[in-house]
């Protein structure tokens, strides 16, 4: 069992830069990799965890080379390998799982003749075994009728599935060692959950040995026997799974374990001050030190070696690491936050509203009508208080970004009324609303790479908003873009920075200041920090936190992620097909009873915790159209009790603690089985 | 992680981004041959007219046909004028037409792309297939009938061909722009009710405008072979204005003996012609713009 199979040593890559100058994005990586045990390796986006898990199979991307160092493949090193050399070992011996499957696999072929590919290249089996080795790796992967799915083409599979069968052809050539770069990031939480089980059963099961490569802690730890860490091309720490999540001694991981959003906890995370260095940025010194708050004179200068502790089996790069070892016990805690007053007036209500993505006929483009009866909305009726959060949570597919348009005026409801300030009803057409109408609803993107113009210089994108409802103008208008600077804590001279010279983190800060230049009242989020690493995504969650307290602004919030929805809401509307299943206060949505969807949903939510196995209640099943009649969620429930949820639409029910369910199942019935 | 990963903190203006253009432009030799040829030709046609040797009208029996010496470089053709002469001069109106008809084809099939790319829907599908329309006539044709309608001075040719170039620019143009508007700082725009022509001036003209530009770089070229086709057939610039296409035109029937009348209009038109598609292929690749990626349409 303990036969390394791949050993990293001192391995060092980099680039050249424009200027001549050589700069390393991995910095001195050594590690092993025993026979049959699964390595998360994680870190931020930058950290240098993917080019040294493609180093490890031999592979290094056009533009790098590596500096010093080898990469150990059973005793053979693969960086100096001929392509001949690899060919033989990639596929047999190492094989990958990437992560998008989607794209990965070949459009035009079918799965079936995509495995017996990898069969035909990796094994020396005939026509009539490879046809039964298929539908055994396609059982294996547990789909689906292997016999059918086999003839099906990848756009026939949803993303789950199409994961799977690229886990069957990594195994098809019965690897010693698999890798796997983010297979799950993305899944539906269900999904995720699901194919992480998966893995998990392989490893065990085959004995192969695997690389997890992932900026998710919550899946790393539900696969990993051992964790290493990454920071700025660094190992910062490295040891058993279990002591890095529980009792992490490195102070960057040690705050990245606090920044994560948890289930269990109400309240917004810590978060850590600033954001990675640049590759080439460090020239002494620990990389970590200017976000360290153990940091002191001697990290400054010197920078810490990584430095085995016998008793913990752990490897850590800090000079100051025991300060952490007795400071573990507070991981679990949070920064509270101020809830808002519950009889505040209502500011945004939603009345029976339903939204159609279906093709006008032509007689009903004549009446400017939509008929269509099943429509993707349908239903749903929200009010929003002022100066509350209110999340909407769904998987994709579930309508929470649709609703969110239509709000915004971007997209028009079928039915139904938006209704801003009392009774004064928003159309539904951009074009018929009032400048100040549009003013007060202002919207935040998921990606800032999109949501900013990227010709635009910082100034220029905050001076929209502020010309157009304010008129300003000259010294006016740049004093305003320095205050809403400063509001999102970025310093003046941002202003002539343009956006791909901005972190992930401070774009997001540019696009919340973009939307509060408005002085809106509203401010629709539509999953404000998933494209942000962990660390960063606390800091824009404290931030808007903090802008809300200061301002009174009103929040909705969309996402995917329970957990985060759980940080920063104060009430939680579940969706599932464009339907609305649960609503009420977030801390009693958490809490059981719950619809089953919102049971499903949170089983599934992965903690950054080993001992906290995700609950899989329900088939991972994508449903690609809601149902026509009954219950929206009939297709997946686990308590599905009979022909009533096929025919009819449940009906509400309210909880003791006030939250609405939409089941036929007694409200008290539903607690008693969840418990 | 590839290209920003060095940001630069110092801001430079305009001027200075078209210098560092310009210089990775040249830094390749095909750019910097490309660029080279079409400032020597620019260059030449503002200085042509005080340097010639001899008058491009000079027409004297004495001299048919002689060929190249150390007193005619080139050569001359039948009516016996210095061909060396009338090749140098023989870009000028070319180039002038061209340039200006380029400018006017980038304007009005920039401008009208974009709006069908922002507006869609019916104007979109309606304006689309009359210029589906336009594509489909030969433009030789259509040009012939325009010149022998209202004549061929250049007040004539320039809107005709900036008319026919500007079509093909119109898909190029709404294409880019459709690659654009799918972007959320478009929606972001909408949602705070800007209305489409700051839409277009402020966010789209920005991210489609190199595209463009490269676009109407290349139609230059393509416009200069046309100018020059109609010259061939007599329908550009009049004789006995110096030209290469109505030099080829001339010469062409005496090639077999007296190629050299032929061979120098040849070689400025084709060397222009390559120097701008050097040029623009160059100026595609400091852009970021891949034009085999982005194939026009």
């Amino acid at each position: 069992m303990n036969e390394i199979i791949e050993s990293v040593k001192n391995l060092s890559i980099g680039f050249n830069s424009q200027k001549g100058k050589q700069i390393s994005i991995l910095r001195n990586v050594s590690t092993n990799i025993k026979k049959g045990e699964t390595v998360g390796i994680v870190g931020e986006s930058g950290s240098g965890k993917s080019t040294l898990a493609l180093a490890m199979m031999g592979y290094i991307k056009q533009g790098l080379f590596p500096l010093k160092g080898e990469c150990l493949f059973k005793s053979e090193d693969l960086l100096k390998m001929s392509s001949r050399q690899l060919e033989k070992i990639r596929g047999r011996k190492i094989a990958m799982i990437p992560q998008n499957a989607g794209q990965a696999l070949t459009p035009n072929l079918k799965i079936g003749y995509q495995i017996d590919e990898a069969l035909k290249l990796h094994t020396d089996l005939n026509k009539t075994e490879r046809d039964k080795k298929i539908s055994e790796l396609l059982n294996k992967v547990r789909l689906p009728s292997p016999e059918t799915m086999a003839f099906r083409y990848p756009h026939e599979l949803s993303g789950g599935q199409q994961q799977r069968v690229a886990v069957a052809m990594a195994l098809a050539g019965k690897p010693d060692l698999l890798l796997l770069d983010e297979p799950t990031t993305g899944l539906d939480v269900t999904t995720q959950a699901h194919v992480l089980e998966l893995l998990r059963f392989i490893a065990k099961d085959t004995g192969t040995s695997m690389i997890y490569v992932s900026h998710d802690l919550g899946a790393i730890a539900q696969v990993s026997d051992r964790i290493v860490v990454m920071y700025a091309g660094e190992i910062v720490l490295e040891g058993p799974a279990r002591k890095i999540l529980k009792e992490p001694i490195h102070p960057y991981t040690y705050g990245l374990l606090k920044s994560i959003p948890k289930l269990s906890l109400a309240g917004l995370p810590a978060s850590m001050p600033g954001s990675q260095p640049q590759p080439g940025s460090i020239n002494e010194g620990c990389s970590f030190y200017d976000r360290c708050n153990l940091a002191n004179d001697n990290c400054k200068k010197n920078s810490p070696d990584l430095e085995h502790i016998k008793e913990l089996d752990t490897n850590v790069r800090c000079f100051n690491y025991k300060e952490l070892i007795n400071q573990n016990n507070n991981l679990q805690t949070s920064i509270t936050k101020k809830s808002n007053n519950s009889e505040a007036n209502e500011v945004l209500k939603l009345k029976d509203v339903s939204i159609s993505y279906a093709k006008q006929k032509f007689f009903d483009q004549l009446l400017n009508k939509i008929s269509d009866q099943n429509p993707t909305v349908k239903d749903i009726n929200i009010d929003i208080k002022k100066g509350e959060t209110i999340a909407l949570v769904g998987e994709s597919g579930s309508g929470k970004s649709t609703i969110l348009k239509s709000i915004a005026g971007l997209l028009k409801t079928k039915d139904g009324q938006i209704k801003f300030e009392k009774d004064r009803i928003l159309s539904s057409d951009l074009k018929k609303r009032n400048p100040n109408d549009l003013r007060a609803i202002q919207l935040i993107f998921q990606n800032p790479d999109e949501s900013l113009n990227p010709n635009h210089t910082v100034e220029q994108i905050l001076s929209q908003p502020l010309k157009l409802y304010f008129n300003l103008s000259g010294d006016e208008l740049k004093k305003n873009i320095i205050d809403l600077l400063k509001k999102v804590r970025l310093g003046e001279f941002y202003m002539s920075r343009y956006p791909r010279q901005l972190s992930g983190g401070e774009k997001q800060r540019v696009a919340v200041a973009r939307a509060f230049a408005a002085k809106p009242d509203i401010i629709l989020c539509d999953e404000v920090t998933s494209a942000l690493d962990v660390s960063v995504q606390a800091a824009v969650l404290n931030l808007l936190q903090q802008l809300k307290e200061d301002l009174g602004t009103t929040y909705v919030f969309v996402s995917h992620d329970l957990a985060v929805v759980r940080a920063i809401s104060d009430r939680v509307a579940v969706l599932y097909q464009g339907r609305l299943c649960e609503i009420g206060p977030s801390q009693n949505v958490y809490k059981f009873p719950s619809h089953p969807y919102t049971e499903v949903l949170l089983g599934a939510v992965l903690e950054p915790d080993p001992d906290i196995k995700p609950k899989l209640v329900a088939e991972d099943i994508v449903e690609e159209k809601p149902p026509e009649k009954g219950c929206s969620f009939q297709g997946r429930c686990p308590r599905k009790i009979g022909d009533i949820c096929n025919s009819e639409v449940p009906p509400w029910q309210i909880g003791e603690n006030g939250n609405a369910i939409r089941c036929h199942i007694n409200i008290d019935e539903l607690a008693s089985l969840q418990q | 992680m590839e290209n920003n990963l060095i940001t630069e903190d110092k801001q430079k203006n305009k001027l200075e981004k078209a210098f560092e253009i310009l210089k990775t432009m040249a830094s390749k030799p095909s750019g910097l041959i490309g660029l080279t040829i079409v400032l020597f030709h620019v260059v030449l046609a503002l200085i042509s007219p005080y340097i010639v040797p001899y008058d491009y009208k000079a027409i004297s029996p004495n001299t048919m046909l002689l060929a190249p010496s150390a007193e005619h470089w080139f050569g001359t053709d039948s009516l016996g004028r210095d061909v060396f002469t009338r090749t140098i001069l023989g870009g000028r109106t070319a180039l002038t037409v061209t340039f200006f008809g380029s400018l006017i084809a980038l304007l009005w099939g920039g401008l009208l792309g974009i709006f069908c790319g922002l507006v869609g829907g019916k104007i979109d599908d309606v304006v689309m297939r009359v210029v589906d329309a336009f594509l489909s006539i030969p433009w030789i044709l259509a040009m012939l009938l325009i010149v022998s309608l209202l004549g061929t001075s250049t007040e004539v040719l320039i809107p005709a061909l900036g008319f026919f170039y500007g079509k093909g620019i119109v898909r190029v143009a709404r294409a880019a722009t459709h690659d654009v508007i799918a972007k959320d700082f478009i929606v972001s725009a909408r949602a705070r009710g800007h209305s489409n022509m700051s839409i277009i001036w402020n966010e789209i003209i920005p991210n489609v405008r190199d595209a463009i530009l490269v676009e109407g770089a290349m139609r230059w070229s393509w416009m200069l072979l046309g100018f020059s086709s109609l010259s061939f057939l007599g329908f550009g610039v009049s004789p006995p204005t110096p030209d290469w296409g109505l030099m080829i035109s001339n010469a062409r029937g005496l090639m077999s003996f007296a190629y050299w009348s032929v061979i120098a209009p040849i070689v400025g038109l084709s060397s222009l012609i390559i120097g701008i598609n050097l040029t623009a292929d160059a100026f595609a690749k400091a852009l970021g713009i891949d034009r085999s990626t982005k194939a026009p349409v």
